[in-house]
């Protein structure tokens, strides 16, 4: 019988990467949007989409730098009983930062499309920065938003390199599907392989679809609210 | 793929029909010639690159003719290609069992095998980290995680896997395993002090500054470590190749292995 526990790593991996990525990823991509350009707003960018440009392992050797046993953070977290490093927080935090820039840099650019009329409006009447931010810039970029998620999700899901070099590959705790799937063709266990590639296959069908229809319902439902 | 073996043959015969209208026409005397140049590409494992650039730089002093270009790769992604028709006239891999499986195709060229070389595993931990003496050790509480090869996909991790087998260790000490996707990794994790000990080939214990050898796998305890050599069947210059690879198994190129930490069968 095939051990499934990649399956359910795989979700939960992607799951609470893309929801760890979610909150730093709107509020990076709310503190550039609008503000004016120059050269520190094209560093930070640079910056923030760095894990998109590197290579994922080189990213995960980053990582085992910073929370590895070298690295001042890795230690003090494994002082307080939380190492990283081989470890499922790490799968976690190894997707998340690979899919941090996808997550910013869509809601970026969904921000972007928001015409600032419609912003400068809801501050004349009065509405904090807050306010116009959750009740009017939130709801039009929705759209964009969700693709942000999808992304972040499809990308996690698929994360090798970097979960590989920081979590490493422990069955049963780390070993994600993508894992699994190297490892069985790289040692010849063809079947093993074609049948976790089909199974991720549907499973990223599967949610890709499921998240498309609910971002089609959750738009739909905002726009007739706001039209209706 | 056999296109690409026709071609150079093609030219070869373009060249030599060249060659002979120029000699027939200037029927000059032949003058005492350098060979001809030749190119010759090896195929082999990326555990041999440093010690095989400098056996080639060796070799060339000594044949300025022969061009050697290098493909270092996985060994298992070697005898893929090599399937495939990608071109190669030597091939060296890090295990028998890639050689054996393109002998069983019939890709090598007929009595041109031999087991260039031997390695030896052993045990490593970080420079100057307590606790961990031997192989035996292991099983202490001090020592949480072990650094090895997936033991399906990585011939360094098999080996790892007869080896703490054979001593009893294997079941016992499963729950701090983990498992890499090469032996780099395996080195990458043990240098950092991520993994308290690793298993490695010896010659990738040299090249790593920051771990130290703590113990060498008891001879028996895990089958042979070879590295088999041949000439690919299609190679267009296997005498090139054949000369080459006579190199690499003589005493000179012997030492330089040695050097590098291989062992040299007896042959």
């Amino acid at each position: 019988m095939l051990e499934l526990s990649p399956l359910l790593i795989s979700l939960k991996t992607a799951t609470a990467a893309t929801a760890v990525a979610f909150f730093p990823g709107i509020l990076a991509a709310r503190w550039l949007a609008h503000t004016p350009g120059g050269r520190n707003r094209a560093l930070a960018d640079g910056l923030l989409i760095m894990p998109l440009l590197l290579p994922p392992t080189v990213i995960g050797f980053l990582l085992l730098l910073v929370f590895g046993n070298r690295g001042l953070l890795g230690r003090v977290l494994t002082e307080w009983g939380m190492p990283v490093v081989f470890t499922w927080p790490g799968a976690v935090i190894a997707a998340a930062v690979v899919t941090f820039p996808l997550m910013y840099r869509t809601a970026r650019g969904a921000f972007e499309q928001v015409d600032p009329d419609l912003l400068d409006a809801a501050r004349t009447m009065g509405a904090t920065e807050w306010l116009v931010f959750r009740r009017v810039m939130l709801p039009l970029s929705w759209p964009g938003i969700t693709a942000g998620i999808i992304l972040s999700f499809a990308r996690a899901l698929g994360e090798f390199g970097a979960t590989l070099m920081l979590a490493g590959n422990i069955p049963g705790k780390t070993q994600t599907m993508p894992i699994a799937i190297y490892f069985a063709v790289e040692g010849g266990k063809r079947e093993v392989a074609l049948f976790w590639t089909l199974l991720m296959i549907a499973v990223a069908t599967f949610i890709v679809l499921a998240l498309n229809y609910w971002s089609y319902r959750r738009h739909n439902n905002v726009t007739h609210g706001r039209v209706g | 793929m056999h296109r690409l073996h026709r071609y150079p043959s093609f030219f070869m015969l373009l060249l030599l029909l060249a060659a002979a209208g120029c000699a027939g026409r200037q029927a000059a005397p032949p003058a005492p010639q350098a060979p001809a140049p030749v190119s010759l590409t090896v195929s082999a494992a990326a555990s041999l690159t440093d010690v095989l650039n400098e056996l080639i730089a060796i070799y060339r002093e000594k044949n300025p003719s022969v061009k050697i270009s290098t493909n270092y790769a996985g060994s298992g992604a070697l005898q893929r290609q090599i399937e495939e028709g990608a071109p190669a006239d030597l091939f060296i891999s890090a295990a028998p069992r890639h050689m054996d499986a393109l002998q069983d195709r019939g890709l090598l060229l007929e009595n041109t095998r031999v087991d260039l070389l031997g390695n030896s595993l052993v045990l490593v931990a970080r420079e100057g980290i307590q606790g961990v003496n031997s192989f035996e050790e292991l099983a202490a509480d001090t020592v949480r995680k072990i650094a090895l090869g997936e033991p399906e996909s990585v011939p360094a991790g098999r080996y790892a896997k007869e080896t703490l087998t054979y001593l009893g260790l294997w079941d016992r000490l499963k729950p701090k395993f983990v498992f890499a996707k090469d032996v780099r990794q395996v080195l990458t994790w043990v240098e950092g002090g991520d993994a308290d000990a690793g298993l490695v080939y010896l010659t990738d214990a040299k090249t790593s500054p920051g771990v130290s050898v703590i113990a060498a796998a008891p001879s028996g305890s895990h089958k042979p470590i070879l590295y088999p050599a041949a000439v690919i069947k299609n190679s267009a210059v296997a005498d090139a190749a054949k000369d080459f690879l006579a190199f690499l198994s003589g005493t000179e190129a012997g030492a330089v292995f040695a050097r590098y930490g291989f062992t040299v069968p007896a042959r």
